[in-house]
């Protein structure tokens, strides 16, 4: 099937470590797209910098790769001006949690129609090593030589507490899951948090994809995800990391739809232009 | 008594919260209305209440487009306002206003006059008056046209109902009657100004209106911002226009996001626009990076206030501009407006919007809180010519964004408009897009950059030369001091000594060389300590300023302070 992917680069040399986690991420985002029956035209990948960062130079659509931790702010811009777009925004926990902090806090706050996938393997892969924002307390590193003394970051709580519209949690070990999870996620309107496992086996011994195996299961059927106050348990709890659609938000307006000048005409902004007859009158009226 | 002639400058001076502005507005609209030229200028304290603020207030009959120290009239509005503007009161100071405001050991020999304007303002029936009885004593100072100033009092309050706006009329021609008596008495000098009817209906804009005008006259629609004095008022304004212009306006979690988002925007298409003030832009140094790697059209307003950091958030400083110039890592061209005017401000404001499209470059507005807080009359602006250029393409298979072509300028596509593919990329990247780390493609994506500088050179707004083009000396400036230097060189009217005024100030235009080879002494004016442009100039065209006047007070010059020190410097 992926040979006659649309979003396949033939002939592109990946970066990425062998066995690394990316590889299959980037295979399930692929299918999920091709079977959305969206383009490569249709969508534009957005990516920050670090090694989830590199995902949209190795397959085929629109693509904008930021700054570092900015990533989140940008995408919102494009999906601003132009809402016919599929805005996907791909970076790493690093990028996102650590440079981007703050962005990813606000972007929550807006609710753009934006798909935002994480990839957390719990280390900084590009710069060789030092612990990440989500690394577990104790962790040792060349620049963390005492081991991390930091309480690790826990984006899918912080969503969630936020209300975010959409909070998923999903492990590449696994792809049929992982892409039944994406498919649900990329029917959300709102901004949609895919926090993805995938291993560096390069840098991090601990978090290994058997760890992640070991160390994760799926919510059962009786979990709501309608129910924030649940939700926010599910993620909280000690014990295993659960896996699949955590938490959904469908009381939220989008970004979008707040703009408010989408509302009568949905065409996107370059397609606009300037009635000059109204800013006569504007000028006119500092007379 | 003397006669005041042919110009009046009134100077309100009170505390924040008092409702000066208010009046400042009023004032201005009665005299305009009334057929004289005015010019309005702010300073102001950082605080919301309380303080001490001034506004001084030119009406004339020949337009007026400077700050003036010299005051005719000081109303003091609280205890402090007379200690505060002490410096520029002369024996002509008429000082009106509440007797505890006049017991001031500072007002010398000033003639004074007492008024209790909450005394009159309760007869009417409020004490909220008091601030329109003002009005009235200063609008019958200056003989204003009484149906204008009610006109103009029923502009104030649109939307008070008829009762008030009738009871505020009633306290203004009291006010009116009250400076009436005064000057009849001889208690206070009369007024000559020659009234010309033709400017009732001129423009009156501060630079706040006019970049937010000139902004939507260059078609922008999307706005970002954090919000930062002295440019928080363009965004305010767009933000109350976006329905009726489709533009978006968004006050972002911080000056990085608001830079990010615009160039997303810029990305997707959209006319984008970041104001800012040196604090702010210098969180946004790194996204202007990105603008320059991803070959982003996008404009950005700086408004300058004195740093460094914090420096004095409401005080006016021509001091960002090396900030602007070296600003982003690595590489890459850039353009550089600086506003002189209301003009100005209106069409720069307008073209930079083109001149980013065209080129695919980040384009700099550098106002200050000087330019951006005044106001004055000008005919009309001229939006027949005005274009709005869009400079992109609809993409069809196999479309490469970054393509290498003789100008270094390639065609922009934008995601989802044609059949291609748009990728942009903050890293090194191919002609498609992609990263590369292979030295020719680097090289050559460098030489690309480099040339666009090339093409930028060939569109640069020359300099403007005022006075005798066979000058002897030469008085250089850029962006706000533009009147200020003009009017200090009319008043010392020498015949030999000629003002070179640039509004873009990067690239430098290449007559600018010329012009400083021609002079035998060359004398920079700059509101800031290190003569930033003077520097500039010297580093582009290897000719050093022979003398420097400059300021960094975190106040503008004034007029009599230019021509003093000019007179100085041109005596020697």
């Amino acid at each position: 099937m992926s040979s006659q992917n649309p979003f396949d680069l033939p002939g592109v040399e990946i970066h990425w470590c062998p066995g690394c986690g990316n590889y299959g991420a980037l295979r399930v985002l692929k299918e999920t797209l091709l079977e959305s029956g969206l383009t490569p035209d249709q969508v534009v990948i957005v990516t920050g910098i670090g090694q989830a960062g590199k995902t949209n130079h190795f397959m085929n659509a629109n693509s904008f790769n930021g700054l570092h931790g900015r990533y989140l702010s940008t995408a919102l811009g494009i999906k601003a001006s132009n809402p016919t777009l599929k805005v996907i925004a791909i970076s790493g926990d690093g990028c996102t949690y650590s440079e981007g902090g703050n962005h990813f806090i606000h972007a929550i706050r807006y609710n753009p129609d934006i798909l935002n996938i994480v990839h957390n393997n719990g280390v900084f892969g590009l710069t060789k090593g030092q612990a990440s924002p989500t690394s577990a307390k104790g962790y040792v590193t060349r620049a963390q030589a005492f081991g991390v003394y930091n309480t690790p970051i826990n984006a899918p709580a912080i969503a969630i507490a936020l209300g975010a519209s959409f909070v998923a949690r999903a492990f590449v070990g696994d792809m049929d899951k992982t892409k039944e999870i994406y498919k649900e996620a990329m029917n959300n309107k709102g901004y949609t948090l895919i926090e993805m496992f995938s291993p560096c086996v390069s840098f991090n011994h601990v978090n290994t994809f058997q760890w992640y195996k070991e160390n994760t299961c799926y919510l059962d059927e009786a979990h709501d995800p309608m129910d924030q106050a649940a939700a926010l348990n599910v993620v909280l709890r000690e014990g295993k990391l659960a896996l699949g659609v955590i938490y959904r938000n469908p009381t939220l307006t989008t970004f979008n739809q707040n703009i408010r000048i989408y509302e009568t005409d949905d065409r996107p902004l370059y397609t606009r232009d300037v009635d000059m007859e109204k800013i006569k009158e504007l000028v006119d009226s500092f007379r | 008594m003397w006669k005041i002639q042919d110009e009046i400058t009134i100077v309100l001076c009170g505390a924040a919260g008092q409702g000066i502005q208010t009046v400042e507005d009023g004032l201005v609209a009665v005299s305009k209305k009334s057929g004289y030229h005015v010019f309005s200028s702010r300073e102001y304290m950082s605080r919301v209440r309380g303080g001490v603020n001034s506004t001084s207030i030119r009406i004339a009959s020949k337009p007026v487009r400077a700050f003036v120290d010299r005051v005719d009239i000081l109303m003091p509005l609280t205890e402090q306002a007379i200690q505060h503007v002490k410096d520029r009161l002369t024996s002509k100071s008429v000082l009106i206003g509440e007797e505890t405001y006049l017991n001031s050991s500072e007002c010398g020999d000033c003639p004074k006059i007492e008024i209790s304007y909450q005394d009159i303002a309760k007869e009417i029936g409020n004490v909220q008056y008091s601030n329109i009885v003002s009005l009235g004593v200063m609008s019958g100072i200056i003989d204003a046209d009484e149906d204008a100033m009610h006109a103009c009092i029923a502009n104030l309050f649109p939307k008070k109902g008829e009762q008030i706006i009738q009871d505020n009329v009633r306290a203004a021609d009291e006010g009116f009657k009250v400076a009436k008596s005064w000057i009849e008495e001889d208690k206070l000098p009369g007024v000559e100004i020659a009234k010309d009817p033709t400017i009732k209906d001129n423009l009156v804009l501060d630079g706040t209106d006019a970049t937010a005008l000139g902004a939507l006259a260059g078609g922008c629609n999307f706005e970002t911002f954090y919000p930062m004095s002295p440019s928080t008022g363009i965004a305010t304004y767009l933000a109350q226009k976006a329905l009726d212009f489709s533009l978006i306006v968004d006050q972002s979690e911080d000056e990085i996001s608001a830079m990010n988002k615009s160039i997303g925007a810029s990305f997707a298409g959209a006319r984008a626009m970041v104001t800012t003030s040196g604090g702010g832009f210098s969180l946004m140094n790194e996204g202007l990076s990105l603008c320059g790697a991803t070959e982003l059209p996008l404009v950005i307003v700086v408004g300058q206030r004195p740093g460094p950091a914090t420096g004095m958030p409401t005080r006016t400083e021509q001091g960002e501009l090396e900030h602007v110039l070296y600003a982003g890592s690595g590489e890459f061209p850039r353009v550089i407006f600086a506003p002189g005017t209301i003009e100005d401000e209106f069409y720069l404001t307008q073209n930079a919007f083109n001149i980013a499209e065209k080129y695919q470059v980040p384009v700099f507005l550098l106002p200050d809180q000087y330019i951006i807080d005044a106001s004055y009359d000008i005919p009309s602006l001229a939006l027949d010519d005005l274009k709005v250029e869009k400079h992109f393409i609809k993409t069809s298979e196999g479309y490469i964004r970054y393509e290498f072509t003789e100008t270094g300028i390639s065609p922009r596509g934008i995601p989802g408009h044609g059949e291609g593919l748009t990728i942009a990329d903050g890293h090194t990247h191919s002609e498609d897009g992609h990263i590369t780390e292979d030295p020719i493609i680097r090289s050559k994506m460098v030489e690309k950059y480099c040339k666009k500088l090339d093409q930028l050179k060939k569109d640069v707004i020359p300099p403007e030369l005022s006075g005798n083009p066979d000058y002897k000396t030469l008085v250089i400036g850029w962006g706000s001091t533009y009147y200020p230097i003009l009017e200090a060189l009319e008043r010392i009217g020498k015949n030999d000594v000629a003002f070179l005024h640039f509004k873009q100030v990067y690239p430098v235009h290449e007559s600018a060389i010329e012009y400083l080879q021609k002079a035998d002494r060359r004398i920079i004016i700059e509101n800031n300590s290190n003569a930033q442009f003077g520097n500039l100039l010297q580093l582009e065209t290897g000719i050093k300023m022979d003398a420097r006047i400059l300021k960094y007070s975190g106040y503008c010059f004034s007029v009599e302070e230019i021509t003093e020190k000019l007179a100085v410097i041109l005596e020697e």
